[in-house]
């Protein structure tokens, strides 16, 4: 059977045909042989024929694969006649033993062809197996898809800046309509005619100025020329200057390399020598640059306090810190640094300087005299919020000043003592006490004036003499001023201009007793942080006007009527009551506001219940449910006041109820929408830009898909950022879909 | 009179001249920003070496830009490059937000956002201070002479020293008939109702002193007032509320409001708000005709009311010293503070909706920051004030008696002395400044008298929201466009700005409020109701069975689950404790433990 099969195929153009037109032919002459056999079986042995035909092979040489697959089409014709040595392809192996080659196959190949072939003779290499078919498809996908990528990712930045724009406006591409600013008109104009491309050929030729029509190039040449002599003096000057600098750079640097730390001492030393006298001269001379100078030399003194430069505290300075005790070298070296630094932190001492010095130390000695004071006063004030610690009550701004004066004072006196330089030390010493004296006797004074307020807290343990003027812009401390008698009353209805003319002292003079009734009320009722009388009856400025009140007002106010004695009685004693209601009232609220603990203690459970027995102490306890805290009421600090706490729910419809998309947190949500967008508010220019639609098309036009040309635009944008802040470029196909 | 510069002074004039030249588009820009130049030179001088510096680096970065902008064809440079600076006060002025901080992370989406909100509110702010320019017109006011007290200056010498038109704006009507009469001016300020006490009804328009109507009633009139424009005003009468048209003619009886007393009209709602004798306050949409609200304040019989025109809070002063705050989403008063020992007489708000002032029958007169709801000044009038009015400029007038006071600036400075005073005949009854005019209008029992009060009106009108000069046309276009921008009730709250606001409210407090609204809980779980099954098996002992075994479904669920948490905790644990054992290193020494 193999053999004859071998028979048949050698009459196929190609050896790797597919096995269904192979099983074609053979069924056709096999059929007798074969008919029994199995396709698959059939197949399974066409597969290995590769394998079990060496003859063949060798026949047909290793070029086959060159031959490319044969087609299911072209099928050649059968032959019925046998004959051994006919090949389709008119190539004859002549001879039993002999072989094809491969160039027989290819009579007509090229010279390069050829080369090829030879090469693939020689070479012994097999070939690979063909990867199959999927994996072959899923690298071409591959490529296929990554290919596709790049071009659409193209588009991906005008995307974005479509996205982005303000406003597009379809179709794309439109010309703007108008007429041009006259500028770009003419920068955009070419010689177009041939007269006018004459004329502009002759005008280059001539370098004749084009655009700017100053000077031609020739000219500018020619201006820019200098005449010889000039050019040659110059570089003269140049190369004197240049070998002048050359010899100092050498010098210098020989100076530099010296090594000599004695000559670097007296170097130094007499660097600084020089340069005090140059000071000294510059005193004499140009006072204000010798200031200068000595600010910088004090600079450099307090630099060197500052730093550690010297201080035998470096890396250094401790490996020698270490060597010292047996090097004597290392000792000196560490002495040596620390002169340097002594040496560099002494104070320069110049005439200018020592004055100053002298001044310095007069008020250092003053300071140090007037220091104990503030030192008591530190101390003194050492407990701020506790006036008992303090000694004296709240301090005023006066007060401070007055203290201030005070010391001025004794500087300038123990000035003049040092002027006269009479120092005596136990003299000094008694008129420090003295001044103490004096201080504090003011502060008493100065206590007895203090406000209501401080008295209050002192317990009233001292009289209050004189009630004081408080700021008039500070309402809840201010004194009260409460009309309690008639004669009161009757006083404030008299007022009149010439009281008028200083309207304070009618409120502020008061009998003491009522002030010390006042203050005593109010110091039990301390509790609390403001009392509302206090806000309702505070003190008020008359007010004159030059015309008097002739009618009486008639009508609803038929009451005022009868305004003379009952009725002021009872407008100065109505107060009481509407604050004491208003007070019950305010109390009520936030009693209903506050959280409830809630008892659910059940009577005769776990222990004997009945008449007139109550349920255990603990066991209320157990079952009470403590309230939550409540919350701080928005009048908490507002005695005269009562807000409601209801929440006010109309609004919540027409409120956004939770925070929109890309926000991160109320504050910039709340800040995009706080400005208003109407015309009410806005010019129309705002208005228009604020509403603009973000997509405009044209009634009737076509809008056609984006091309490459703006893919080119976009790009070319891209390299040179235009300032347009509201692009007018449409999207491509994609973006459409993205966008709309 | 609202630009008293105008007036072309004479000799002995008490009107004074502007003092600053008001401003010209053509002329300098910005001479308050030379100024502050000048003060602080140095400063400027670095900001503007700055500035250079920063065009300078935008330059390298647009050179087409620039060579497009400053280089014309004939070879020119632009002098001054860019827009017209706008000085910084101004902007200032026109701030509504402050910038926000963008956000560190990369949100392209969000910082687009903030950006582009950002970039128009700083184009509104700096167009509307540039167009701050074109309201060129300065409130005047009354200088005395040397020594001379402004309040002494009788009407009649302004009026002698003014032009022609201003000094017709003072004028007298003698009406002692229908005794002391109510006024309205209405929102432009062309127009005028008064209603006197015993019926009479006249409207008209003031500065052509054209009579529109005039009608009498036959019944007791308690307060008059305007609706959003002049061609209908409402007349609390003694039983009932009417609403009459122009011409006189009554369009409407509401019944619903009776024993009305006083009544304000909110123009940018359409509501008019009426308090009443029975203590009530009632609120009527005038757009639709409906009551949106009615309110029992409970607080006895109420004539003293006033709006906040900054927030459309309604204010109310009662016998007993209180002022209470309203509006008309709420039963309960907003705000109720003690202002005064005797009754409240009187109360009023600025238009910037900033301070309130109070009159009582303690003879005070107090002055509240209205924001804060703290006493800032307390005056002492000896006969105290019945009526009380706020100009657009600040001016407050005070009624004592027949004595009409002006006071300027109550809660700057300290006053001790009125502005102006004007004498009239008969006790005051009503008191109204006119809008964009220098003008107090005084009803009392002899009349009406319009007064003079330099200073008192705001100068520059806005053409599309109260224009003085607006035809029929225009009215009619304006009422239109004010319909549709009415804002609705619900909107009224103390802070008018809480509309930008998120509703930050928990989500329990939502659910009740939709509880509450809806009348039923969605959320809550139904009731197991069993079927009803036949053949005797939906016995009561039945169904009770049923239910037994759907009870405390979930909490049974939740015991479960615990349970078996429990369960797989401990064996955990126990077999951590026994692999603890197997597996611990045994030593030497164990064998001796037990």
């Amino acid at each position: 059977m193999k053999l004859k099969k071998s028979k048949k195929i050698k009459k196929r153009p190609g050896i790797n045909d597919e096995t269904s037109a192979v099983s074609d032919e053979m069924q056709e002459e096999d059929s007798e042989d074969i008919a029994a056999v199995p396709d698959a079986i059939r197949y399974d042995e066409d597969e290995g024929e590769e394998d079990l035909n060496p003859e063949l092979k060798e026949q047909v040489g290793p070029g086959h694969r060159l031959l490319g697959r044969g087609h299911r089409s072209t099928r050649l014709e059968e032959r019925s006649e046998a004959a051994l040595l006919v090949s389709e392809f008119g190539a004859n192996a002549e001879g039993d033993g002999a072989k094809i080659e491969l160039s027989d196959l290819l009579p007509t190949a090229s010279k390069k062809a050829q080369k090829q072939i030879e090469t693939l003779k020689k070479s012994n290499r097999t070939l690979d197996t063909p990867l199959s078919r999927q994996e072959t498809e899923r690298i071409h996908r591959d490529v296929a898809f990554q290919k596709v990528a790049t071009e659409v990712s193209q588009w991906k930045s005008v995307i974005q800046q479509n996205q982005q724009a303000e406003q597009l406006v379809f179709p794309l591409n439109q010309e703007p309509s108008g007429p041009k600013p006259i500028e770009h008109v003419v920068a955009g104009w070419k010689a177009q005619t041939p007269l006018e491309q004459e004329i502009f050929a002759v005008l280059n030729a001539n370098k004749q100025p084009i655009n700017n029509p100053i000077l031609t190039p020739a000219e500018e040449e020619s201006i820019k020329a200098m005449s010889l002599e000039e050019a040659k003096i110059r570089r003269a000057e140049l190369q004197k200057a240049r070998a002048l600098q050359s010899y100092y750079e050498a010098k210098a640097r020989r100076d530099r390399k010296i090594k000599s730390k004695k000559y670097r001492k007296v170097h130094n030393k007499a660097k600084r020598k020089e340069m005090l006298k140059q000071f000294d001269e510059m005193v004499k001379t140009n006072p204000e640059g010798a200031l200068e100078e000595l600010k910088k030399l004090e600079m450099g003194r307090m630099q060197e306090r500052m730093s550690l430069k010297h201080q035998n505290s470096g890396k250094w300075a401790k490996s020698k810190a270490i060597m010292a005790k047996y090097d004597e070298d290392a000792r000196k070296a560490m002495q040596q640094q620390l002169e340097i630094n002594k040496e560099l932190t002494q104070k320069v001492a110049t005439a200018l300087n020592n004055d100053e010095e002298d001044e310095d130390d007069e008020e250092e000695a003053d300071t140090e005299e007037v220091l104990p004071d503030f030192v008591n006063d530190v101390e003194k004030a050492g407990d701020a919020s506790n006036p008992w610690m303090r000694g004296k009550l709240t301090e005023e701004e006066q007060e401070k000043e007055q203290e201030s004066k005070m010391a001025e004072e004794v500087i300038l006196l123990e000035d003049e003592e040092e002027m006269e330089e009479e120092v005596n030390e136990e003299e000094k010493l008694l008129r420090e006490f003295e001044n103490r004296r004096k201080q504090q006797e003011e502060d008493i004074v100065d206590e007895t004036a203090l406000s209501e307020f401080t008295s209050i807290i002192r317990g009233l343990t001292q009289k209050p003499e004189v009630e004081t003027i408080v700021d008039n812009s500070t309402p809840l401390e201010e004194g009260l001023t409460r009309i309690q008698t008639l004669e009161d009353t009757e006083k404030l209805q008299e007022t009149d201009i010439s009281e008028t003319a200083e309207p304070e002292v009618v409120e502020i003079v008061q009998a003491d007793e009522t002030a010390k009734e006042t203050s005593t009320k109010k110091a039990k009722k301390r509790k609390r942080n403001i009392e509302l009388k206090e806000v309702i009856t505070k003190e008020s400025r008359v007010v004159t006007v030059p015309l008097k009140v002739t009618t009486e007002e008639v009508g609803e106010e038929d009451m005022e009527d009868e305004m003379d004695q009952r009725g002021l009685i009872k407008e100065a004693f109505a107060g009481d009551d509407v604050i004491s209601d208003f007070l019950k009232e305010k109390r009520k609220k936030e009693d209903a506001g506050k959280p409830k603990a809630i008892d659910l203690t059940l009577p005769g459970w776990g222990e004997w219940g009945g008449k007139g027995l109550k349920p255990s102490r603990k066991k209320r306890q157990r079952f009470r449910t403590k309230p939550a805290q409540a919350v701080v009421r928005k009048d908490a600090k507002l005695p005269e006041v009562i807000m409601s706490e209801q929440r006010d729910k109309s609004i919540t419809l027409h409120q956004v109820s939770s925070l929109p998309f890309p926000f991160e947190n109320y504050a910039q949500f709340e800040s995009t929408i706080r400005c208003p967008l109407g015309r009410t508010w806005n010019s129309e220019k705002t208005v228009k830009k604020v509403t603009l639609p973000r997509v405009v098309t044209q009634l009737g036009a076509i809008i056609e898909p984006m091309g490459r040309e703006e893919l080119k635009k976009s790009q070319q944008q891209k390299a040179e950022p235009h300032t347009a802040t509201n692009q007018k470029k449409g999207p491509n196909n994609i973006s459409n879909l993205l966008v709309i | 009179m609202a630009s008293a510069g105008e007036a072309p002074g004479g000799e002995d004039t008490h009107v004074e001249k502007k003092k600053k030249a008001s401003e010209r588009y053509w002329e300098e820009p910005g001479k308050d920003g030379n100024q502050t130049e000048k003060n602080d030179g140095e400063s400027k001088q670095l900001q503007h070496k700055k500035a250079e510096k920063s065009r300078k680096r935008k330059l390298e970065h647009k050179p087409r830009d620039q060579s497009r902008g400053k280089n014309f064809l004939s070879g020119k440079t632009d002098p001054f490059p860019g827009p017209a600076p706008v000085p910084k006060d101004r902007i200032q002025k026109f701030k509504r937000k402050e910038d926000m901080s963008k956000p560190r992370h990369k949100r392209h989406k969000l910082r687009q956002l903030i950006t582009q909100s950002e970039d128009a509110s700083k184009m509104s702010q700096n167009q509307a201070a540039r167009f701050d320019l074109l309201l060129p017109e300065d409130a005047g006011f009354l200088e005395g002479d040397e020594g001379e007290d402004t309040c002494t200056i009788s009407q009649n010498d302004i009026a002698d020293a003014v032009d022609l038109a201003s000094s017709a704006k003072y004028f007298n009507l003698k009406l002692s008939q229908f005794g002391p009469y109510r006024l309205d001016y209405s929102k432009t300020g062309r127009h005028l109702v008064l209603g006197g006490r015993r019926g009479h009804i006249a409207c008209l328009d003031w500065q052509s002193k054209q009579l529109m109507c005039e009608i009498n009633v036959m019944e007791s009139i308690n307060d008059v007032k305007w609706l959003h424009s002049e061609s209908m005003y409402a007349v609390a009468q003694k039983k009932w509320l009417y609403i009459y048209d122009s011409n006189g003619i009554e369009l409407h009886c509401i019944r619903k409001f009776n024993d009305v007393l006083r009544m304000q009209f909110l123009p940018y709602h359409f509501l008019l708000a009426t308090v009443s004798a029975t203590s009530f306050l009632q609120y009527l949409d005038v757009s639709v005709g409906k009551e949106v609200a009615a309110i029992c304040t409970k607080t006895g019989r109420l004539d003293v009311m006033c709006q906040n025109p900054y927030n459309a809070i309604i204010h109310l002063g009662h016998a007993n010293g209180t002022v209470t705050l309203w509006s008309p989403n709420q039963k309960e008063a907003l705000v109720k503070m003690l202002c005064h020992q005797g009754g409240v007489r009187s109360v009023s708000v600025d238009k910037t909706g900033l301070y309130m002032v109070t009159s009582g029958m303690d003879k005070k007169l107090k002055v509240y920051d209205i924001r804060t709801f703290k006493p800032l000044k307390s005056y002492f009038l000896p006969a105290g004030a019945s009526c009380l009015s706020l100009s657009q400029k600040g001016l407050l007038s005070a009624a004592t008696g027949d004595i009409v006071q002006v006071y300027r600036d109550v809660w700057s400075t300290p006053v001790t002395k009125p502005y102006m005073a004007h004498r009239v005949r008969g006790a005051v009854s009503g008191l109204h400044f006119c809008p964009f005019e220098d003008v107090l209008g005084v009803g009392h029992g002899d009349g009406f008298t319009s007064m003079l009060v330099p200073g008192a009106g705001e100068p520059n009108f806005d053409g599309l929201d109260a224009n003085p000069y607006r035809s029929a046309k225009q009215r009619q276009e304006w009422e239109v466009k004010a319909l549709l921008e009415k804002i609705q009730p619900e909107l009224i709250s103390l802070n008018p700005n809480k509309l930008g606001e998120v509703d930050r409210a928990t989500f329990e407090q939502r659910h009740q409020d939709r509880v509450e609204a809806l009348g039923f809980d969605p959320l809550a779980k139904q009731k197991f109701v069993p079927k009803f099954k036949k053949k005797g098996r939906s016995s009561s002992g039945a169904v009770e069975r049923r239910k037994k075994q759907v009870a405390h479904e979930d909490q049974r669920e939740l015991i479960k689950n615990t349970i078996e948490q429990k369960m797989r905790t401990e064996k955990e644990q126990e077999w951590k404790i026994k692999e603890s054992v197997v597996f611990r290193k045994k030593s030497a020494l164990d064998r001796f433990k037990k």
